[in-house]
């Protein structure tokens, strides 16, 4: 990554989100499925839990400017590098997405174009950056570098030919290529065996480490994003409830974060009937 | 006696072995895991089990009985199967009602509608629910229905693919602990399939670990418990389920 494209390097944030509000329209006027989101992330690994519907997957798409119609994304502040995301023009869309922040989604199936070589996709990303005689290197540079041990065969093959974790590696190479400052990663291995979902997120982890990129991982797996994260922020019905270390999550103070951590079962717990989850009104407030 | 006995099954589709010679046995009112990626055919064994999938050998014994060809109605009478997403098993133009119907009905069953009454209270789903269409419902709700639709005919055997994979944590405790109270109080056996060491692990007594279409080992829950795996393909699974690890070659500044 070259430094001097950042105007904020240091210890400034990276993106500022501040009292993030995204609404739909419905029979009986607005619903706010994210009410207030605010945090501020450096170049660290984020992660963001919650349950199916608490808004943790829509909080990454705002960032993007990719709330769905007929949604509404509001914001007292929301600032990535120096600019003002809330009034971006389509054109400084053009020249952010993909570039300087890339998304990685669930599933590679639907993700991929069914009908393009990867290798043709990956020259399609790379080309945004680069020259057309450079693209083919570096796509073959960046699937060696998601550990695809077998490039060649990889570059010329249709996404269906490939199983799903390697799908999701394609994908990975493919956000990345751009070489990005943030990368929001919306369940990016939930679809992927757990021995291969380590492997993929060692990748992940080597791209923060070694380039210093911004990571929001959006996950509903509180083991996972507790033994991969640096902070994690919690999220239920559409508010964070709370905000703390990864490698405190396991005793974090809300009663929901805890009751989410309890209803798990373990390999070397012995606990029938599993505690479940008691819903407080008082949480969603 | 095993209820269950099943020795050096395979399937496989043309070119493809999908189950290469898996062999295990269920007692009465045991609760059997199967554990593996996808792809290692865990999920075949049990289609196998129901008549879902033609099987190219080896045998299925249930109740002393060898199972070949089409099953009989009765068969699943004694023998009903749960699948893993209850978006798609459940008919969207039925109502719940009439998916729990519909199986008294095939098996001539008279007070149906007594039945399906109580079928909807033992899975915690009021009677309020009767009449709702399935998108009416949340992700936990219709699984009930389909445990209840499973249930309406009192098996012995209940085949449970991947029952809790598309719930979340809160939700799948809940289920997880309807199907451990219905096993409980109504002498079930099952065989469940999963990716989830921890929730097999939670919920069998024994377990068979499978990889690329064959038996890896079998384990009790002790010695999963203890860490007693003596392959290496079993551990690598222990070891993934316990969250991420860094790798080591990379140091954190």
């Amino acid at each position: 990554m070259n430094p001097d494209r950042l105007k904020n390097a240091g210890s400034k944030a990276l993106l500022t989100v501040d009292d993030l509000r995204i609404a739909f329209p419905s029979r009986h006027g607005p619903v706010e499925v994210v009410r207030g989101v605010s945090f501020a992330l450096g170049r660290e690994r984020l992660g963001i839990v919650g349950e199916s519907g608490s808004g943790k997957s829509q909080t990454g798409r705002a960032i993007l400017g990719l709330t769905p119609r007929p949604g509404r994304a509001t914001a007292r502040t929301l600032d990535f590098d120096g600019i003002d995301l809330r009034h971006a023009t389509p054109a400084a869309w053009r020249s952010l997405r993909g570039i300087r922040i890339s998304m990685i989604m669930q599933d590679p199936k639907f993700s991929l174009n069914p009908v393009m070589t990867i290798g043709r996709q990956l020259i399609e990303a790379a080309r945004r950056t680069s020259s057309r005689a450079e693209s083919k290197d570096r796509a073959m540079a960046m699937l060696e570098a998601v550990q695809i041990h077998d490039p060649y065969r990889v570059f010329g093959a249709y996404p269906h030919e490939l199983s799903g974790g390697m799908g999701q590696r394609a994908m990975i190479a493919m956000m990345l290529i751009t070489e990005p400052d943030l990368l929001i990663a919306d369940e990016p291995t939930s679809a992927l065996d757990v021995t291969v979902q380590i492997e993929v997120l060692r990748i992940l982890d080597r791209l923060v480490t070694d380039r210093g990129m911004g990571l929001i991982f959006i996950s509903h797996d509180l083991r996972l994003v507790s033994s991969f994260c640096d902070r994690v922020l919690v999220m239920y019905a559409g508010r964070v409830v709370e905000e703390v270390k990864a490698k405190d999550l396991i005793r974090a103070k809300h009663p929901y974060t805890q009751g989410l951590f309890k209803c798990l079962p373990l390999i070397d717990g012995d606990r029938a009937p599993l505690p479940t989850l008691q819903r407080d009104a008082d949480w969603a407030l | 006696m095993p209820l269950i006995d099943i020795s050096g099954l395979s399937v496989s589709f043309g070119p493809v072995s999908a189950v290469r010679d898996v062999s295990f046995h269920v007692s009465e009112g045991e609760s059997y895991g199967i554990v593996g990626e996808s792809g290692s055919g865990k999920s075949t064994v049990l289609r196998a089990i129901c008549g879902l999938t033609p099987v190219t050998g080896g045998s299925i014994v249930i109740d002393g009985e060898t199972l070949e060809g089409p099953r009989k109605p009765d068969f699943y009478r004694h023998v009903q199967m749960v699948f893993q997403d209850p978006y798609a098993s459940l008919h969207p133009r039925h109502t719940v009602d009439k998916v729990l119907s519909e199986p008294l009905a095939i098996h001539g069953f008279v007070d149906a509608e007594k039945r399906v009454e109580r079928a909807l209270e033992e899975v915690g789903l009021g009677s309020g629910f009767r009449f709702r269409y399935p998108h009416q419902l949340s992700g936990g709700q219709r699984q009930r229905v389909a445990i209840a639709r499973a249930l309406i005919l009192e098996p012995r055997v209940m085949l449970l693919d991947e029952p809790t994979s598309a719930l979340d944590a809160s939700i799948q405790a809940e289920v997880l602990n309807l199907l451990d109270r219905l096993r409980s109080e109504r002498g079930l056996t099952y065989i469940l399939v999963s990716h989830d060491l921890a929730v097999v692990a939670h919920m069998c007594e024994r377990l068979l670990v499978m990889q690329h279409g064959r038996a890896v080992e079998e384990l009790t829950r002790a010695h999963l418990q203890a860490h007693e795996a003596t392959q290496p393909y079993t551990r690598d699974l222990l070891a993934a389920s316990e969250g991420y690890r860094p790798d080591p070659a990379l140091r954190h500044p």
